[in-house]
């Protein structure tokens, strides 16, 4: 049951972020600090998110070191989303296939 | 006109939902993994779209997090959509009612919102509506289909795919941080910060949530105040 609260709880507040700006509060964000912090704030939180935990993902970090090689290098020359992702994993596979 | 924008809207909705449904196959991989069943995870995937939101969201769930916790990380990690949110409402046509704006919400993901804004004409909500269809179907079975599956691939199959989510965020962050020095400066700080209270023993009572929320607050503050962005300058 508590799932289905966690899950209930996820969604309740992820709903109210989208449809309060979208309904009731559609004025232009004008400080220009609230403007700024949230925009890094997709960068920063995603970046959290992936270091360390990318390292402890896999069967060994030195597949995982592979993967965010691999990702790296073709996110920096601007690939799409799924390419970046599916490098990613290709090369933890193939380093876990090789060591 | 209105068959013309639904045409469109399906259209345009394909190349997400095709990535969508690869990455949130990890998604469900890690969501059995975790220990939810197959159900459990598409409905996440189905009531939520977003992916950092709920991958966070897993991690909390998996080691028994308080309710607070998460409803406070879900806070911070979304924040970002009530920005898309605001820079919607003012692309969309007037004809649009209140009660289609409830709808128009639930689904305005990062990338639904990048190709609708990237719509030459005022938003209209037939053309919405169909551009969010495919790419919620696809997160949701996609999901479905990796929890359903990861018991049954190999391990190793299993483990390469574990990244398929990190790289999608690095290939977020990695072009902004190549185009603009100070997002670089904020997401490694952002990394240095979530390192040290993930090794330093000091820092071991830090939930994985309250540790995301913190390193994303912190470094996002030290962004704005260091690297405020420039006024918009001549727009409405």
């Amino acid at each position: 049951m508590k799932v289905y609260l966690c899950i209930g709880v996820m969604t309740l507040v992820t709903y109210l972020i989208r449809v309060i700006p979208l309904t009731v509060f559609h004025k232009k964000i004008e400080n220009r600090y609230i403007r700024s912090f949230l925009y890094y704030v997709p960068y920063t939180c995603l970046t959290a998110m992936t270091f360390p935990a990318i390292l402890y993902a896999t069967k060994s970090m030195a597949s995982a070191l592979a993967g965010v090689a691999a990702a790296v290098a073709f996110a920096f020359r601007g690939k799409s989303l799924v390419t970046v992702a599916a490098a990613a994993c290709l090369a933890v596979f193939v380093t876990e296939l090789v060591l | 006109m209105r068959k013309q924008e639904i045409q469109q809207g399906f259209k345009d909705g394909v190349p997400i939902a095709l990535g969508y449904f690869s990455v949130s196959f990890s998604f469900g991989i890690m969501a059995a993994g975790g220990g939810l069943s197959v159900f459990q995870a598409a409905l996440t995937s189905l009531t939520n779209m977003t992916s950092a939101g709920q991958f966070a969201g897993l991690q909390i769930m998996v080691a028994g997090g308080a309710l607070l916790e998460l409803a406070v990380t879900q806070l911070i990690i979304n924040l970002r959509y009530a920005l898309m949110s605001l820079s919607l409402s003012q692309k969309l046509s007037k004809e649009v009612t209140m009660w289609q704006r409830l709808v128009i919400a639930f689904a305005n993901t990062d990338e639904i919102f990048a190709v609708a804004m990237s719509h030459e004409k005022d938003l209209s909500f037939p053309y919405i509506v169909s551009l969010q269809v495919l790419p919620i179907l696809g997160w949701t079975g996609g999901t479905a289909c990796g929890a359903a599956a990861g018991n049954l691939l190999p391990s190793s199959v299993n483990s390469a795919l574990s990244v398929a989510l990190y790289g999608m965020f690095l290939a977020v962050v990695i072009p902004a941080a190549k185009k603009a020095r100070p997002v670089l400066f904020a997401v490694i700080l952002a990394a240095l910060l979530s390192c040290l209270l993930y090794y330093v023993p000091l820092f071991s009572g830090i939930t994985a949530g309250m540790s995301i929320i913190l390193c994303t607050i912190a470094a996002s503050a030290a962004g704005a105040v260091l690297f405020p962005i420039p006024e918009e300058g001549g727009e409405k």
